[in-house]
């Protein structure tokens, strides 16, 4: 517990405004300003974006600014003010197959329907320093475009194998109605698919990664391949009530994984490829690698294989995945806890004077024994 | 405003069919496009705002494996506006973003473009205009991804 204390308002004040100086750097240099960090830092603000749980790259990349590069700080700003946006309603689900694909690669295909388009990547890069980025008249990459457009018709790979019944299905429930939404309803356990996957979407990154790792390495048998990753812009559509019929209000960027998983098969069923699926704002290739490998991971106890490991216990995973709950709670210990403290203190030192006046009786008896 | 969503009149079908089309053109120009277009009329429209701009959220939503159960991604921020002109007819916008200007512009052109006279003509001359830079910068950017394009070939491993 930690107990309100009066007082510092002018050294707070003034906290206030050594952080602004000091985010502020040397001031000899240029200001950054917001439309660079969305243009030029755009993998950092995606991030931000989905930690934040809300698509503006704007607001996400005066998030940065204002956080001094602190991405789990930005990701709170954005959460807190997107408690401050009236909810206008749900869009619906938007259709990944009809992507504007800028990359899209398959591990498991190497001919497939439509190409394995590379796309910006630094995958094939070598990962040594180009040290004309030092210079700010540094390079300015172009490519020359292909004379052709890419194939409209890009198939989701799961949806491929799927027509030969060797991959799970993926179907809307019955009614297909509307999913769970954590932002309107506290955790409910056992956890169904569409709360794991909306707890994951706006996961740490790093706590996903972690647990992605942990799947591969043995903490959970997962014999993954990527059947596919994409990357492009899909537009989103509302049916706002006055209008009554679907209109398409813009484009956003997304990422998504497809991971193909073995699975024995049950009584029930015979063996076939189990999936799992990430999904993420932006280009956050990473994030939804790792998010498709908890994401099966969390099927264990559906497909009736053994609960075992830290990233199949579904309480574990969601209870701890998301970064503002998390530093939060890490973070208030820094908070005046003075009460508390000295409250054990005062235990502490009691518990010394009992032992200190125990050992000074039993002396006293044992010398006049 | 509203159409009742059974056996739609045939002309009404068809305007609903324009009509979103040249929403999903406005929601994704830019302001300034947007003025431009409004800064080219003969007369500036009078109208009145029945829903002043407004910046909200919507939960964009998914489906798992892409076809499966829907679940929330996570929100976006929009904003919207609806307009009255003077003469009557009602625009509506909705766009990706917090621009209120550019949520007012694009309800404005909303209702003009449902005009029986003067509805063609604007969109002839500048909503296809535009309609045709977006298509060109999709084109583009699908260009630039295809020049990346790859033929991965496996390679027969000898014998020994």
């Amino acid at each position: 517990m930690y107990v309100a204390v009066k007082g510092g308002e002018k050294a707070i004040l003034a906290s206030h405004d050594l952080i602004a100086q000091t985010r502020r750097g040397d001031p000899l240099l240029p200001e950054l300003d917001v439309a660079q960090i969305a243009s030029q830092l755009g993998i950092a603000v995606d991030r931000v974006m989905n930690e934040g749980s809300i698509y503006d790259r704007e607001l996400a990349a005066l998030a940065i600014k204002q956080a001094q590069g602190d991405l789990i700080e930005a990701a709170f700003l954005l959460r807190a003010y997107r408690t401050t946006l009236p909810r206008f309603g749900a869009s619906l689900p938007v259709d990944t197959a009809r992507m504007l694909i800028r990359r899209r690669v398959s591990a498991t295909y190497k001919d497939l329907p439509g190409g394995q388009v590379l796309g910006p990547t630094y995958d094939y890069t070598h990962r040594l320093f180009d040290f004309s980025l030092m210079d700010s008249e540094g390079e300015r990459g172009s490519v020359q475009p292909a004379q052709e457009a890419l194939d409209e018709n890009m198939p989701r790979v799961p949806d491929i194998l799927g027509a030969e019944g060797l991959m799970e299905r993926e179907l809307p429930p019955p009614g297909d109605e509307a999913p769970f939404d954590i932002t309107r309803q506290p955790l409910e356990f056992p956890a169904e698919r569409d709360e794991r996957l909306q707890v994951l979407a706006r996961g740490d990154e790093g706590y996903l990664l972690g647990l992605a790792y942990s799947v591969q390495r043995g903490f959970g048998h997962s014999h993954p391949f990527v059947g596919e990753i994409r990357l492009g812009e899909v537009s989103v559509e509302i049916v706002p009530e006055e209008l009554g019929f679907a209109i398409d209000i813009g484009d956003i960027t997304l990422s998504e994984c497809q991971m193909v998983n073995q699975f024995a098969g049950s009584k029930d069923q015979p063996p076939q490829f189990t999936r799992g699926y990430g999904l993420a704002f932006g280009h956050a290739e990473r994030k939804v690698m790792a998010m498709s490998l908890v994401d099966r991971a969390l099927k264990a106890d559906e497909l009736g294989e053994d609960v075992r490991y830290p990233a199949q216990d579904a309480e574990f995973v969601l209870y701890h995945c998301d970064n503002v709950e998390a530093s939060g709670f890490v973070e208030h210990l820094k908070l005046p806890h003075y009460v508390d403290f000295q409250g054990e203190l005062e235990l502490l030192r009691r518990m010394h004077r009992e032992i200190a006046e125990r050992v000074m009786t039993t002396e006293k008896r044992e010398a006049a024994e | 405003m509203t159409h009742p969503s059974s056996a739609l009149p045939r002309e009404t079908a068809d305007i609903t069919a324009r009509r979103r089309d040249w929403l999903a053109v406005l929601a994704r120009a830019s302001r300034c496009d947007l003025e431009a277009v409004l800064a080219d009329l003969p007369t500036v429209p009078g109208y009145t705002l029945l829903r002043p701009p407004e910046s909200g959220a919507i939960m964009v939503r998914a489906r798992a494996g892409g076809s499966g159960r829907q679940f929330n991604l996570g929100e976006a921020s929009v904003t919207r506006c609806t307009v009255r002109l003077d003469e009557g007819t009602a625009g509506v916008a909705y766009a990706l973003g917090r621009d209120r200007r550019h949520a007012e512009l694009a309800a404005v052109l909303d209702a003009l473009l449902q005009a029986a006279s003067g509805g063609a003509d604007l969109y002839e001359h500048h909503i296809r205009p535009l309609a045709r830079q977006q298509q060109a910068a999709r084109d583009l950017r699908s260009r630039q991804a295809a020049a990346t394009k790859v033929d991965f070939f496996t390679l027969v491993r000898g014998d020994g």
